[in-house]
């Protein structure tokens, strides 16, 4: 006779062994540190950071570790611990005009004050696979380091644009005026752009990608030049109530995008350059940049151009953009539907049988 | 800081968080969602949901306001499609048994707070119990209208012509309305709303419940409610009345025929059998019956 | 009194602020679920003018996020409020989300506070009143979700034109405000959708 199924607790428990002893794998081969995580994964720790919303690279490293790599799982376990820090306020604007540059470049013009800055790039590698790798005792080459310092004033390109009236003017919000948080308030649309901005910076990277690639392909086309993009470390500085002036947390390394886009002006504007702009933690460029195309495409409604294509639907941009949300629904059709399912089928037979019926009496 | 923002730690036997996992401030907001949703019965709230420490899609709107609701003298029962040993749900049972160290139940009229996933028990809820909904897809509208910007202003205006004609098409193509789950409700004449996906069979268990009905979209960040004693009536046509689903079969274990029928497939020649969803409900029956008594039915034809 | 108290000198909040907060909070919703029932609110705290219920709705519902508004004769726990609450006081009571009423009777209309949007019904105040005594048996008859057929309430201490004021409140529906009325450590809930007859 049948007999229902028991046991979901244990099997849990058992399931949850077997994870752990997958992530370890063959005890043979060395375990991973978080340490070697953190400096020879950094690209996935900054990945982590950016859209776990959280800058530390210790947990990115040590979710990325728990998750065995799979980075949407470590930016969950992230965002989830996240969730649980008191809040002792907002930090200063972080200044990046006043970023240690590590990497600088411009596709608009060929020089500028402080000069185009390489840096680390995988941009001009050639994609063969580096069979010296194989070998993990061999010796790596040591980047040398520049002959001169870079310059100190390195005056970011869309500021030299506005200098000539040539790019919308950019101002703050007055510092009293109270900026939406989306990880406190539900979204609510229209979407001004500090939310925009904050959604599009925890966004999925694939998903922005893909926007952000759709709006050069026509769909929102809006004629994107990067500005510049610029890499490095810059302050995080904070005012204590009992102080009333900025201390230095600290120094954190982000990766900023300014895209400047064609705009041919409107009835109430006159033709100028209009801005697009990305932001991430770490070292995450591709990212920066699809942010930069995407925010500029959600601007559509501020500027008057009619929004006809994904990337400029607001309420379809920010209610798909994040991975953590897509993630825990999509994978919840893994869930028992048994009852849903039951209900389908007593209503798809019955739905039959009257079609059956029916053709008999015809 | 005030007092009321100073963290408190008087949490289960899992140290290191508050009680019932949410810190205070979260709760307060939540409670005061929850106060507002049974206020405009069927109306959608908006709230802060936060990120839990389970995936969106698996029941978070659900524990936030269970987390929300519970007190240290709450007794409390998780279900998933009707059963108390599915995996989620015993995920979840673990998850509160751990965070508030709360006492927890299979028995139905035992539980004062009862989170569920796709059903409502077969047994008649009392005042003095919560029932909490985990809800994926809060909005009733989404499938006609997937803007919120839009389904929020047809709400405002009762403007729910667009779904009578959904329904209305259903009829004239299929001969009856082709919603098995998920259908939707008018709330105390006002508000149509999504009951969560429960099969239409518990439709009419929501109607003047004595129980307080909560629900939660984690995801979507939505809390709605419907407070005890209230109108809830399926949508439907005077000529194609709301029905609910009806089996030829009964119970295999327990010979229920009035309770909703999960079917199982017993082999791979065709065989299969019914058996209840609410396996609480089930096994009390079998108790009740004599041990020698064979099995109702070993397999069944099909459902009608 | 000119100089605002120290915080020493207020009355206390919480003791168990996770435990009563809790309870208060399922003490309203009951009340607020079940309107017509007087509920108590078990663990109350002392914070004159409020009375206890008040109070222990104030300390598990009000925060930062809350503006709330005070009649004159409540005036008086506005320190107390900001301390244990860090909630922002206003002066109109349009502006608030919460209300702390000591004397009902001279309290301005129910229509000036907000009574939220049709797209946001929830984004309105809700009010506690504190009256001179409250029965759950009266001349007040209440129909309406929560209340199987028809409940009784007895509250003194309203304004004379209550159910007229109610009345209206209730016409805006899905808009209006809620109302919690309490004496002593005990509370009763009116959500906008009950129907009052007297």
């Amino acid at each position: 006779m049948y007999v229902a199924v028991k046991g979901g607790e244990k099997a849990i428990l058992n399931s949850h062994r077997l994870i752990e002893d997958e992530r370890r794998g063959d005890r043979g081969i060395p375990e991973l540190s978080i340490a070697q995580i953190d400096e020879q994964l950094g690209l996935a720790v900054d990945r982590v950071m950016t859209e776990g919303s959280l800058y530390d690279r210790r947990l990115a490293a040590l979710a990325i570790k728990q998750a065995q790599g799979d980075l949407i799982e470590a930016i969950f376990l992230l965002r989830a611990y996240r969730t649980t820090l008191p809040r002792f306020g907002a930090s200063v604007p972080i200044d990046t005009g006043r970023m240690q540059v590590r990497r600088r470049i411009s596709a608009t013009y060929k020089d500028i004050p402080g000069g185009q800055v390489l840096g680390p790039t995988y941009d001009y590698t050639h994609r063969l696979l580096d069979f010296g790798l194989m070998d993990d005792e061999a010796e790596r080459c040591q980047a040398v380091s520049a002959p001169a310092e870079v310059d100190a004033a390195m005056p970011r390109v869309t500021d030299l644009l506005g200098r000539d009236g040539l790019i919308e003017e950019e101002t703050a919000e007055p510092d009293e005026t109270p900026i939406a948080d989306l990880t406190r308030d539900p979204l609510t649309f229209p979407a001004e752009r500090p939310l925009r901005l904050q959604n599009l910076a925890r966004g999925d990277e694939g998903f922005l990608l893909g926007l952000g690639y759709s709006t050069q392909r026509g769909y929102g086309r809006n004629h994107p030049f990067v500005g510049e993009i610029r890499l490095g470390e810059v302050a995080v500085e904070f005012v204590p109530e009992e102080l009333g002036f900025p201390i230095e947390l600290g120094e954190i390394t982000v990766t900023e995008c300014q895209m400047v886009n064609q705009f041919k002006g409107s009835k109430t504007k006159p033709a100028q350059f209009t801005r697009g702009y990305g932001l991430t933690f770490g070292h995450c460029e591709r990212k920066a940049m699809s942010m930069a195309l995407v925010d500029r495409a959600l601007r559509c409604r501020e500027l008057d151009e009619d929004a006809t294509a994904p990337a400029q639907d607001e309420e379809f941009v920010m209610m798909h953009s994040d991975n953590v949300e897509a993630s825990g629904f999509v994978q919840h059709l893994k869930l028992p539907h048994y009852v849903d399912f039951q209900a389908e089928l007593v209503m798809v037979r019955s739905m039959r049988a009257a079609a059956g019926a029916k053709e008999a009496a015809e | 800081m005030s007092a009321a923002t100073a963290p408190v730690a008087t949490g289960g036997p899992e140290t290191g968080y508050n009680f019932a996992y949410l810190d205070e401030q979260t709760k307060r907001m939540i409670r005061r969602t929850i106060l507002k949703a049974v206020a405009i019965p069927g109306y959608q709230c908006p709230f802060g949901g936060r990120e839990m420490p389970l995936p969106y899609g698996w029941g978070t709107g659900g524990i936030q306001v269970t987390a929300s609701v519970l007190g240290a003298d709450d007794t409390l029962k998780v279900i998933d499609q009707g059963a108390d040993d599915t995996t989620n749900a015993v995920s979840i049972r673990r998850f509160f048994e751990r965070t508030a160290g709360v006492a927890t139940t299979e028995r139905t009229e035992e539980a004062t707070i009862i989170q569920t996933r796709h059903r409502i028990p077969e047994a008649p809820l009392r005042e003095g119990q919560v029932l909490v909904y985990q809800v994926p897809i809060p909005e009733p509208l989404r499938w006609l209208e997937p803007r919120e910007t839009e389904s929020r202003k047809m709400h405002a205006l009762a403007e729910y012509g667009a779904m009578h004609v959904r329904l209305y098409e259903d009829i004239a193509h299929h001969g009856q309305i082709a919603t098995a789950y998920d259908y939707p409700v008018k709330v105390n004449g006002r508000y149509v709303t999504a009951p969560s996906p429960i099969p239409k069979f518990d439709n009419p268990k929501m109607h003047m419940n004595p129980a307080i009905q909560l629900f939660g979209a984690g995801r979507e960040k939505r809390i709605y409610a419907i407070p005890p004693y209230t109108r809830v009536e399926s949508l439907d046509f005077e000529d194609h009345p709301f029905e609910v689903q009806r089996w030829d079969e009964v119970c295999a274990l327990c010979g229920s025929s009035e309770s909703y029928l999960d079917e199982v497939i017993t082999d791979d020649r065709g065989g299969h059998m019914f058996v209840c969803s609410d396996t609480y409900y089930c096994a009390e029956r079998q108790a009740a019956r004599p041990a020698a008594a064979a099995p109702w039915s070993e397999a069944g034809g099909s459902a009608k | 009194m000119a100089a605002p108290l120290p915080a020493t000198d207020l009355a206390p909040g919480f003791a168990e602020p996770v435990r009563q907060s809790q309870q208060a909070f399922r003490a309203a919703l009951n009340a607020l679920s079940y309107p017509g029932r007087v509920v108590t609110v078990p663990g109350c705290v002392a914070a004159p003018p409020l009375g206890p219920a008040q109070a222990a709705l104030a300390l598990t519902l009000v925060d930062f996020e809350t503006p709330v508004w005070l009649d004159h004769a409540a005036a008086g726990a506005a320190a107390w409020l900001r301390f244990h609450c860090g909630c922002p006081i206003v002066e109109t009571p349009s502006a608030a989300r919460f209300a702390f009423v000591v004397a009902p009777e001279a309290m301005p209309p129910l229509a000036a506070f907000d009574a939220g949007s049709d797209e946001f019904p929830d984004r309105s105040a809700t009010l506690v009143l504190s009256v001179r005594s409250l029965s759950g048996a009266g001349d007040l008859r209440l129909t309406g979700p929560g209340i199987p057929g028809e409940a009784g309430l007895g509250a003194e201490g309203l304004p004379p034109d209550f159910p007229a004021q109610w009345q209206h409140n209730r016409e805006l529906f899905p808009r209006g405000v809620d109302l919690f009325l309490t004496e002593g450590d005990r509370l009763a809930g009116l959500p906008r959708t009950v129907r009052m007859r007297s």
